[in-house]
Parts: C-alpha cells; sequence; structure tokens
C-alpha cells in the first residue's frame, strides 16, 4: 500500500483516444517524491529528444504530490510539467486551488497527456470514469467564461482547469486557469494544452486517501494548524496576502518600474495591498485547506469597463503596475481581469507590454508597426498589446512569442532591454543591487523565476527571515549602498533552490513557511504520519537536489546552447546603473556576475560550464545520467 | 446544554477544511465527499461563498417512510438500525447536505459492483 498516494498514474494518448491506468511505483513515490518530483523523471524518460514544444509530440503532465488533499495547512498544489515553450528545456509551473485534491480524490496521482486531439475536447475525469468529450462549443470562450459555463453544465461539485483564447493561439506564456482566479502561470502550458485540442479538464473525486497513522496524521494536523494560526504573520500578513510586499519591496529599491528600467514607482502607495483591501476586495478566497489566504477577490471598475477579479496580487501588481506603470489598482486589476480572461500569465504580459512600450519610446517599434500609440500608465494601451498578444493579430504577433523570440526578431538593438533568462520573463523583483536575488533569477531551471529561490531578505536584510517579518521591520527608502558580491549568496540561493522546490514535490503551499515562518520540521513528520516513510527534512532535501540536478540535465541535454551562456540576466542589470530610487548608481557588472556564477557551480558539483559532473551525479543518486551528461560536456547529445 | 452550528457566510475563504475535518472526524477518513456539509462558490458574480449545512430543520424526519430520524436532545439524527436506505431524507433536504456513502450506508443499499 502507498500511503498517502492516490496509487494510480493515468495516461492519456489523446490522437489514439487511448485511456490507460497504471499502478504509480512505489520506487517512483521513494525517489522523487511527487508534484515537480516527478514531473522531472518523466519529462526525462519519456520526452523524446528535440521534439518541438509546440508540436503534438510534446508531453502535458499534472502531478500531486504524497501530501496533497491530506489534513494540513495548505495541501492545495498542483504541478504542471512539459517540455518548455519559452527555451525547449526543463518548464513546470504550479498552482493552487483545489484541482489537485480532486484528482487525488478521483484516484491519480499524475495525468499524462500524449499526443492531440482530433478535434477541440475536453477530459472529463469523474473517479473511475475518464472520457475525451467533443468540447467545440466551448473553444473560444474566455478562460474565466468557459470555467462558469463548465460549472454550470457538469456541476458545482467539479474542478476544472480551462485554457483561454491565448492557449488556442499558441502563444508562448498562455497559462492554465482554475477556481476563476488561480493560475499555473508560468512557461507556456496553456499553448502546450492548445496544442493539443484540450480546452479544459473537469475532475470531481469521491474517494478516501490512504493514511498511513490516520489518527497520529489528523492529530498532527490539528496541531499545524493551531501553531500556523498562532504566527504573528496570520494575523499580520494575510490580511493583504501578497499584495503586502509591494510597499517593502519600493522601500528597498527592487520593484519593477518602466520595463524594469528602474526599480522604485512613486506611485507605489495606490496599487499596494492597502489599495486591493480598501478598493476592491469582496472576499477572501483560499486555496484547498489553506488557513491564510492569499486571494483577494473583488470588483474593479475603471474607464475601460468593470468586472469581478481576484487579485491582484503582487507578481501582477509588479508587471502591470510597476513595470507597465499602471497608476491605480483598480486599473491593475482591469488588467489582470483581462489576462485572466485571455488565458495569459500576468508576469510575462506585463513584460512583454513593458517591454513593447520601451521599443515604441525609443523609436524602435514604430506608431505603423504597432498600430497606434502606445505609453506607459496608459490603461487603454495595455490592454490592446495584451487583445493583440492574445490574438496574434498585428503586433500581437511578434508579441505572442515572448520578449527573447520577439526581440531577435525586430533587432534594433531591442535585445538589450528584453528583461528575461532562458527565454522566460523576468518577474517582480529587481536585482542590480541584490547580488543574491539576481543569481536566484540567473540560475532557477525554468528561466526567470523567483518561486524556486526567493533570497532578497539575504540582500536586503541580511537575514533569512519570514516575509512577514521583513514587511513588519520596513526597509527605511533610504539610499543604499552597493552590496558586496560575494560567495555566500552561492549558499543562500542553494539551500532556498533545494527548500521551497520540495513543497513542489509534496504538493503543498510553501507560504506558511515562507511568509509566516512555519517550521519545515513539522512537514517531515506530516509526511511520515501520512505516508509511513520516516525521512528527516534534510533527507527531503537531498530528494530536492536530485531533482535539481535532474531538470538542469534535461535542458542541457535538449537545448543546443545550454550552459554557462544562458545563465547571464540581460544586459540592462550588468551594464545600466540605476537611474533612480534607493538604489540609484548601482549595478552588477559582468566580472561580478561570473563571480556568483563561479561560487554557485563550484558549490553545486558542476563543471564552469554549468554542468553537473560525474561524482556529484553519483552523490544525488542519478547514475543513470552521467553517460549523458559526460556526452554533452562534449557536446555529442545526439539531436 | 446544546450547540448549533452556526454558518457566518462571509467569514468563508472556501478552504473545505471544514470538509475535510468532518470526514476525518466521523469517518476517519480524507475523504471530503463524506462530509455533511458543502461550499458554494459562487463566482464570478457576486463573487462570495455560501455555507450549506444542516440547518436542523427536521424535514428529513418527516419524510422518512420508517421514522429512523428521531429527535432526541434537540438534535435530529440518523438511528442505523432503523433505516432502511431508501434515501428518500436525501431527496427531502431543502439544505442539499445529506449524503450517499458507499461505505457509511447502514442498510448496504449501496454497494460497489463490478460495472461490467
Amino acid at each position: 500500500m502507498l500511503y498517502g498516494y492516490a496509487g494510480t498514474i493515468l495516461r492519456i494518448n489523446l490522437s489514439r483516444g487511448e485511456i490507460v491506468k497504471k499502478a504509480l511505483a512505489p520506487e517512483m513515490a521513494d525517489n522523487y517524491l511527487g508534484g515537480r518530483g516527478f514531473i522531472a523523471r518523466m519529462l526525462y524518460d519519456e520526452i523524446p529528444l528535440d521534439i518541438d514544444p509546440m508540436g503534438a509530440d510534446n508531453i502535458f503532465l499534472a502531478a500531486t504530490g504524497p501530501l496533497s488533499g491530506h489534513f494540513l495547512p495548505a495541501s492545495g498544489k498542483t504541478h504542471f510539467g512539459t517540455k518548455s515553450p519559452a527555451n525547449g528545456g526543463y518548464a513546470d509551473s504550479n498552482m493552487g486551488g483545489h484541482f489537485g485534491p480532486a484528482l487525488k480524490y478521483a484516484g491519480y496521482d499524475v495525468l499524462v497527456l500524449t499526443g492531440k486531439a482530433a478535434e477541440p475536447s475536453l477530459l472529463f475525469i469523474e473517479d473511475d470514469r475518464v472520457e475525451i468529450r467533443p468540447a467545440a462549443e466551448y473553444w473560444t470562450m474566455g478562460a474565466i467564461a468557459c470555467e462558469t459555463r463548465l460549472k454550470k453544465d457538469l456541476g458545482d461539485d467539479f474542478q476544472i482547469i480551462t485554457i483561454g483564447p491565448a492557449g488556442e493561439n499558441k502563444v508562448r506564456f498562455a497559462c492554465i486557469s482554475h477556481d476563476f482566479g488561480r493560475q499555473a502561470g508560468r512557461t507556456g502550458l496553456g499553448m502546450v494544452l492548445g496544442t493539443k485540442n484540450i480546452k479544459a479538464v473537469a475532475v470531481k473525486g469521491t474517494g478516501s486517501l490512504p493514511v498511513f497513522n490516520v489518527e497520529g496524521a489528523y492529530a498532527k494536523g490539528k496541531e499545524a494548524f493551531r501553531l500556523v494560526s498562532a504566527k504573528p504573520g496570520f494575523k499580520g500578513w494575510t490580511p493583504e496576502g501578497t499584495a503586502g510586499i509591494t510597499d517593502w519591496v519600493n522601500q528597498v529599491g527592487a520593484f519593477p518600474t518602466r520595463n524594469f528600467q528602474t526599480s522604485y514607482a512613486e506611485h507605489h502607495t495606490s496599487i499596494n495591498g492597502k489599495a486591493v483591501i480598501e478598493k476592491l476586495k469582496i472576499t477572501d478566497k483560499a486555496c484547498f485547506c489553506c488557513p491564510t489566504p492569499c486571494g483577494k477577490y473583488g470588483h474593479t471598475k475603471t474607464v475601460l469597463g468593470s468586472a469581478y477579479v481576484e487579485g491582484p496580487e503582487y507578481e501582477t501588481i509588479a508587471l502591470l503596475g510597476g513595470n507597465c506603470l499602471l497608476p491605480s489598482i483598480e486599473d491593475v486589476a482591469y488588467a489582470n481581469y483581462v489576462c485572466d480572461e485571455l488565458g495569459i500569465d500576468t508576469i510575462s504580459a506585463g513584460a512583454v507590454a513593458g517591454w513593447a512600450i520601451e521599443a515604441y519610446e525609443k523609436g524602435i517599434l514604430t506608431q505603423k508597426e504597432v498600430g497606434r500609440e502606445i505609453q506607459f500608465g496608459d490603461l487603454d494601451s495595455v490592454v490592446f498589446l495584451l487583445q493583440q498578444m492574445s490574438s496574434r493579430e498585428g503586433i500581437g504577433e511578434l508579441l505572442a512569442e515572448g520578449v527573447k523570440i520577439a526581440s531577435q526578431r525586430l533587432g534594433r538593438g531591442s535585445e538589450a532591454f528584453a528583461i528575461h533568462v532562458k527565454g522566460l520573463e523576468w518577474t517582480g523583483y529587481e536585482c542590480r543591487n541584490a547580488p543574491s536575488m539576481m543569481l536566484a533569477y540567473m540560475t532557477a531551471d525554468i528561466g526567470a523565476h523567483h518561486n524556486r529561490a526567493w533570497v532578497l531578505g539575504h540582500d536586503m536584510a541580511g537575514s533569512a527571515a519570514s516575509v512577514h517579518d521583513l514587511i513588519s521591520a520596513g526597509g527605511g527608502g533610504k539610499k543604499r549602498p552597493k552590496a558586496a558580491v560575494s560567495a555566500e549568496s552561492a549558499k543562500h540561493v542553494i539551500a532556498s533552490q533545494h527548500t521551497r522546490p520540495l513543497f513542489d514535490a509534496l504538493g503543498v503551499c510553501r507560504l506558511q513557511l515562507m511568509e509566516l515562518g512555519f517550521e519545515v520540521e513539522h512537514y517531515a513528520e506530516l509526511y511520515y504520519l501520512i505516508t509511513g516513510k520516516k525521512k528527516t527534512w534534510p533527507q527531503l532535501l537531498d530528494i530536492s537536489e536530485r531533482v535539481w540536478n535532474l531538470t538542469r540535465a534535461f535542458s542541457i541535454r535538449e537545448m543546443k546552447e545550454y550552459g554557462r551562456s544562458q545563465d547571464y540576466p540581460p544586459p540592462r542589470f550588468y551594464t545600466e546603473p540605476v537611474p533612480s530610487g534607493p538604489n540609484q548608481g548601482h549595478y552588477l557588472n559582468k566580472a561580478e556576475l561570473d563571480t556568483l556564477l563561479d561560487a554557485y557551480y563550484q558549490a553545486r558539483g558542476w563543471d564552469e560550464d554549468g554542468i553537473p559532473t560525474r561524482a556529484t551525479l553519483i552523490r544525488v543518486g542519478l547514475d543513470d545520467i552521467v553517460e549523458t551528461m559526460e556526452a554533452a560536456k562534449h557536446g555529442k547529445v545526439d539531436h | 446544554m446544546t450547540l448549533e452550528l452556526k454558518a457566518i457566510h462571509e467569514n468563508c475563504s472556501g478552504c473545505g477544511v471544514c470538509r475535510l475535518v468532518c470526514s476525518l472526524e466521523n469517518y476517519r477518513e480524507v475523504n471530503p465527499a463524506m462530509a455533511a456539509l458543502k461550499i458554494e462558490g459562487r463566482f464570478p458574480a457576486p463573487g462570495d461563498y455560501l455555507i450549506h449545512l444542516c440547518n436542523q430543520c427536521g424535514q428529513c424526519a418527516e419524510a422518512c417512510p420508517v421514522d429512523a430520524i428521531p429527535l432526541k436532545n434537540g438534535v435530529y439524527l440518523i438511528d442505523a438500525i432503523e433505516c432502511t436506505g431508501c434515501m428518500i431524507c436525501v431527496q427531502a433536504c431543502p439544505s442539499g447536505v445529506f449524503f450517499e456513502h458507499v461505505e457509511a450506508c447502514p442498510s448496504e443499499a449501496l454497494q460497489l459492483v463490478n460495472s461490467e
């Protein structure tokens, strides 16, 4: 008995209409835990070399973890994975909500989609019953409109993921939408579903999950809820959720502003957490089993119209409110709503729009090419760009490719301010005076994403304190000295890259740890009581390190130019001093970036090009991929 | 003293932990589908949650053909011995919080059989 897990992998070949259920192998559970771990191993094993991520051969995975759906704080995470539409390497993205638990109650730990349905379709899963159904009537609908309609057609007790028009139109940063405002936003997973002709997956599960020690797990779960609610951040952080960090990020000069031209937005108090609560909020909206709801569901009114919308959360505030300079929380919320309905990642969309507006301001993109005037701070301009990129109409054909490909195609110097790493647009923390966080972005396995490691506290406050403690202490808003670059950054980044993704493998949200400081040891105990497997937290971290090396290996194998050259930030960050705000005048030069990378590769046991050495692979239990990595080192993986 | 469970809808964030606890407390199962309450998320509009739980209205007891839902100490509870599993109470519940469960059904009126 595999306690904790549902025990079955559901495989659907959409080309053949074949549905196969296979037992989850115990050694897979043992060696990779679940979620992101399963995705890393299954992508490495099952993706044929060199396939086009935008073609039918790509694989789409939805994976839960051993703790998903169980009684503990925030056990609602679902992880999705694929070969990256952004760069051809490893890709995953996760979301909260209620979909993953429903999938497990229906009896499945992992959903694997291969091939391509002959016509627009949806997957219907109700316990044992699994069907591929025609979905022509839902095609072209907005992501939220489609979910609303499916809830009506199938019943409120189905948990549903959908894609919007952007996914259908193969926009490289199309997202997966769920529960009227939760998204797996990053790496273009919505595009992969669209390529497979899948508009939605609806799941209802009524089964029980097996628990090794149900009395113990129930008691420990109750204790965990009690301890989380006793943390100062429970009352201090939860009311505003992630939006509550906006002021602090500005005070320390890390807020993306005007396409990352600078790192401080004068109008931050008009778009902060307080504004969300005062101007928009109707209700808190939690993910499954979560006592600290980030979701603030509300209503916004703007000159372009009004809308119900979840959020905006911090990342959306940063990329639409800061990076595109939208002046009010109502405007940010409306642009958020437009993104949600179109089915695009608010982070990448805000980065792409910011890049386009800067290119326009500089005369690199002309009014004729864009089709109209566009400017920072103008909701109408931003919404126009969002609609164009989602439909691939006009300038949207270029923008839908994301900033890396778009800037390469456009040229004219626009690459210098295309803010990405490995083709994935940068998220909500500007790092020209934050060496640890800069390194975290440079080395995140999917590209420029903060989810893998968040170490801004080390840079700005010299500590690993919880976000609540950082916010409470304040940032001062004073001029900051230039940060010292040292090998210490590598240690902080690696520790965070093992800790945070471990939550993604367990199927639990990390915010109780990160934002409130809930201790990690509780999770190891819950893992034992639920699965019956005794693993200390450090032992679980060892698995996380194995997974980290495996995702790196997948990208090395799949991307022809992978290596050190792909680990640098865009030129803006190592050539242009920050022009204003607390970090005015600062930037990290190329030599400093190399110092960071050298320290990082060395600490990881990778060679100078960032390829894991034979000894490292053996140490982390990846003996079976040693030969492929040796071949990669000599440029000899057969493509 | 008899305690009554009261739903304060505006405080609900839809996390559903109540349903998980209900299944654990009553059946020692991790299975929200076994819970005797449900949460209705009303999205996109009006954007809120409604908690549906037994409000002790007694319509189930009135509907029961074998008087298997007596009022004891001010609470309606199913008498598992008297219950014949006819499911009329499930239909009668105006809140929609009566649920049929294979494992919990007192009269084995629900059984797992091979669908072939």
